[in-house]
């Protein structure tokens, strides 16, 4: 799996970070997010998956399965 | 020609529904039943509002989320054709502009002067202070007479006194900005009160961020502060964002601690899973199944339209007004099985009782843990806690911008 986030697109509502904390982080200065890893392992993949479903302004997208 | 002039008359004399429309007698916690039967009939349908005007009301899951997150639909209440849900809201949304009326690029560059103390990790540094809130707030209401008005006595000065340490606003002035909100956000306030309150609220915030220009302090209201100072936004600006926050920080958490424990009392066995739990993971669940259960914004987004969009098998027009009933939307059986029933052990993260789409919810880590906190703690501390009245006594908040009751008389 790779992931992609689109940051201008995103509005820092945290679901991502909530959900795949070791794949998703928020910048400090104004919570937008912050890839950790491209390439997560196959553990994570289903809160990746559920992270880009929840995430309000679309700016997560799983590029490769 | 003919039979063109007669759909055009037939369709005219078909009576929209009045829109918003009333809860069912006894069911308190089911979204109004004609929602649920546009949803199984007519997901996308034109309803009527108090001007008259006649806007498209979205009741599915799978439209609303397209159409929340679709650019060419927006949030600015100036746009010709938004569907104002009163006068009093119409007459605001001229005086006091704010980002959740702002469309992106301006709504994103303002949104971000907020965001970062509602960041996951500042968040979550905040739990052990709001669960010695919630503990002191539990002791008194303990050592004081029963029954007690759970309202006043914990549900609505908890989420207070959280938003009041983070804005910088002091919580001595509860009495008054407590009462101004309520003003603004019930539908039955004339629209005097209204822009009186209004003014009120912005004024007594204007004054806070002009005292933290002059002597700031770790708060939010210091940081916008030194935003006017800085030039990018003027001390009105700040003053209405400060109102923003506070309303939306006190208001709605406190009608879900209060009427999430109706819900909890009317679902003893659901209530029973909660105050056993140790499991952090269930608590944060049956939050989740709480706010898709209530959904307590519950008389739907309003957008306008800016393009011609095709969605659900309808076109909404440029100009069009547009409603999402997010009420509704999360109890679509297509996404939560049997959606009236409450249970707290199902994934219900997909519901949108915080919106969807750029605006949504800029508080959602904060009123998640808030909750969290409430509900793994006052239930476990009081477990007798019961109702002081019958349910069909209780004053729901059918007039309100967010749904709830007015009081809880509950003893233990």
């Amino acid at each position: 799996m790779r992931v992609e986030v689109d940051v201008p697109k995103c509005v820092g509502s945290g679901q991502c970070v909530m959900i795949a904390p070791d794949v998703f982080d928020q910048r400090e200065e104004d919570g937008i997010v912050v890839l950790l890893n491209d390439r997560p392992p196959a553990e994570l993949h289903a809160d990746v998956e559920e992270s880009a479903v929840v995430c309000p302004a679309a700016a997560i997208r799983v590029v490769e399965k | 020609m003919t039979e063109t002039l007669a759909e055009t008359t037939a369709q005219a004399e078909e009576p929209l529904a009045e829109f918003p429309m009333p809860r069912a007698a006894g069911c308190p916690f089911d979204p109004p039943p004609a929602t649920r039967v546009l949803q199984n009939e007519r997901p996308i349908a034109k309803v009527r509002l108090w001007d008259g005007s006649t806007p498209w009301l979205v009741t599915r899951h799978a439209d609303q989320r397209a159409l929340l997150g679709d650019p060419r639909v927006s949030s600015d209440p100036l746009v010709p054709g938004f569907p104002h849900p009163n006068e009093g809201f119409r007459e605001n949304s001229k005086r006091r502009r704010t980002f959740l009326g702002m469309d992106d690029p301006e709504h994103a560059r303002i949104r971000r002067m907020v965001t970062a103390p509602f960041a996951i990790k500042r968040v979550e540094a905040l739990r052990p202070d709001i669960q010695k809130i919630t503990d002191d707030l539990i002791d008194a209401m303990l050592a004081g007479p029963t029954p007690v008005d759970l309202v006043r006595a914990f549900a609505l000065p908890l989420p207070s006194l959280v938003i009041c340490r983070l804005l910088g606003v002091p919580y001595e002035d509860h009495d008054f900005f407590q009462k101004n909100s309520s003003v603004l956000i019930n539908m039955a306030s004339s629209v005097e009160d209204v822009v009186r309150a209004n003014e009120a609220l912005t004024d007594y915030l204007d004054n806070l961020v002009a005292a933290k220009l002059a002597d700031p302090a770790d708060d939010m209201l210091s940081e916008l502060a030194a935003r006017v100072r800085a030039g990018e936004l003027t001390q009105r600006e700040a003053a209405n964002m400060g109102v923003l926050l506070l309303i939306a920080g006190h208001e709605t958490t406190a009608n879900m601690i209060a009427l999430g424990t109706v819900a909890l009392l009317e679902h003893p066995d659901q209530l029973a899973v909660l105050r056993e739990t140790d499991d952090p993971k269930a608590v944060a669940r049956a939050v989740e199944e709480l706010l898709r259960y209530l959904s307590i914004v519950h008389n739907g987004r309003r957008r306008v339209a800016l393009e011609d969009i095709e969605v659900g098998g309808e076109t909404i027009r440029a100009g069009d007004g547009i409603i999402l009933h997010t009420g509704t939307g999360n109890w679509d059986a297509e996404v939560f099985p049997e959606p009236e029933r409450l249970d707290i052990s199902r994934d219900a993260r997909r519901h949108m009782a915080f919106g969807f789409g750029v605006h949504q919810c800029l508080g959602q880590p904060l009123a998640r843990l808030e909750l969290q906190v409430v509900y793994s703690t006052l239930y476990r501390r009081i477990p007798t806690l019961r109702l002081a009245t019958g349910l069909d006594q209780l004053p729901f908040k059918h007039d309100g911008a967010v749904y709830g009751v007015y009081e809880l008389p509950v003893t233990w």
